[in-house]
């Protein structure tokens, strides 16, 4: 599905990681590990496209990112570091946008679910700063739950700041996804209970550029 | 794609709203721009007919200028300008969309606010009209131009003075149309071909306009 040749990223001047390829199948769950500044951002933005990569290509279903239409912006969800929600927004609102920029229109009882999911009952309609960090990063992970058409998913850090509890909910979450045949790729440094179903992991350490 | 549109005019005008004390500070500073010259000046009214115009369309477009920044800054802050670049929409149309809501909000109330600013100036019945009219031809392209610049100055530090640099030459034909407009209906010509002009100055930067922003926002993610 996902194909990357030869990716060589180049960030300030400065070469990150280079000769990068693989090969993602559906369902697979790729982990990118790294040290601090090894590109795995770096690395998930130019897979989302939002990056250029000095050099190589990424193809998706045989056809460069670039020259997709809207096939792959629909097919891949991106989730940086940041939550990409609107403090003065309620989660409610903030969910709804989102899912109708990512091309979804889901229904108001059908986000309030997501929302319970994610223990966040009745905190619907309360705007977004007023909620803890942990409770607006639950916010934004319970896109995701709306999101389960998508075939790709892109996680950088989604373990972060997270409690047991929502750290459990995220896991079956990808579980549930890779079972209905996508494909995740995410970045993360703490251990997680999804290691036996890693099937591919990348190590941009080997791959640092020699400058 | 229509539905997209409609949902992020909403979703900006909402957010403008719950912000809503920007947006009045704008508005304040129009109004206080416009009434502190007639009080300056004093109570010539021929000259005061004189300088209204310019006045007031002045304090429009320094006014319009106040609120500019935040534009992009803040959905590029908290990364959902990303998710907008990352869209299935184009990102030409979500651009136009938030100018859309930009207008709306921060210059639509200048358009009805002039006429009463214009009186202090002496302006007669058919000026004011005149007045108005001209400033809703002609903020629009001062919206669009602006939105140029702040997405061109994304992510820069001092984005604000940038912008003002980049914009107000742009601004000058916008401006000295508009006053055009008004003077010839105080002197008693037809301000038609100048309302004209605007609008096709407007036009034409809403033609442009949101394929420049589209591509300026494209860079700064680069």
């Amino acid at each position: 599905m996902l194909q990357v040749k030869q990716l060589t990223c180049v960030r300030a001047d400065r070469p990150v990681f280079q000769g990068l390829s693989f090969d993602l199948k559906a369902s697979r769950l790729m982990q990118v590990v790294g040290v601090n500044g090894s590109g795995k951002t770096s690395l998930l933005r130019i897979l989302a496209g939002l990056l250029k990569p000095a050099e190589g290509s990424v193809s998706w279903r045989g056809m460069p990112i670039e020259q997709q239409t809207s096939d792959y912006s629909l097919a891949r969800v991106y989730m940086g570091h940041a939550n990409a929600l609107k403090g003065d927004l309620s989660a409610m609102e903030n969910l709804h946008w989102a899912c109708l920029l990512a091309g979804r229109d889901p229904t108001q009882p059908v986000i309030a679910e997501a929302l319970n999911h994610w223990g966040l009952n009745r905190r619907h309609h309360l705007p977004l700063r007023v909620l803890s960090q942990g409770q607006q990063r639950r916010a934004a992970l319970a896109r995701l739950s709306l999101l389960l058409d998508a075939k790709l998913w892109l996680l950088d850090e989604p373990f972060a700041a997270l409690d047991t509890e929502a750290q459990e909910a995220l896991e079956h979450l990808i579980a549930r996804f890779l079972d209905e045949g996508g494909s995740v790729i995410l970045t993360t440094h703490q251990a997680f209970g999804l290691s036996p179903r890693i099937t591919d992991r990348v190590d941009l350490d080997r791959l640092r550029a020699s400058c | 794609m229509l539905k997209v549109f409609k949902a992020l005019v909403k979703r900006d005008m909402t957010l403008a709203w719950r912000r809503r004390t920007d947006l009045l500070n704008a508005v304040l500073f129009f109004v206080m721009v416009s009434s502190l010259f007639p009080l300056a000046i004093g109570a010539d009214p021929k000259l005061l007919r004189l300088i209204g115009p310019g006045v007031v369309w002045v304090g429009a477009l320094l006014s319009c200028q106040l609120t500019l920044p935040r534009l992009f800054a803040s959905d590029h802050a908290d990364q959902t300008l990303e998710a907008m670049v990352l869209a299935p929409t184009p990102l030409s149309v979500l651009v136009l969309a938030k100018v859309l809501s930009h207008w709306l909000c921060a210059n639509m109330p200048l358009v009805f606010i002039a006429p009463v600013l214009g009186m202090q100036f002496g302006l007669g019945p058919e000026a004011l009209g005149v007045l108005a009219l001209s400033l809703a031809l002609g903020t629009p392209s001062l919206s669009l131009i602006g939105a140029i610049a702040g997405a061109l100055t994304l992510g820069l530090r001092g984005a604000g003075m940038l912008v003002a640099l980049l914009v107000l030459p742009l601004y000058c034909p916008v401006l000295i149309m508009g006053c055009l407009a008004v003077e010839a209906t105080v002197s008693g010509l037809s301000p038609e071909p100048y309302l004209l002009l605007l609008a096709a100055f407007s036009l034409a930067t809403v033609a442009i306009g949101p394929w420049a922003i589209a591509t300026a926002i494209g860079i700064a993610y680069e």
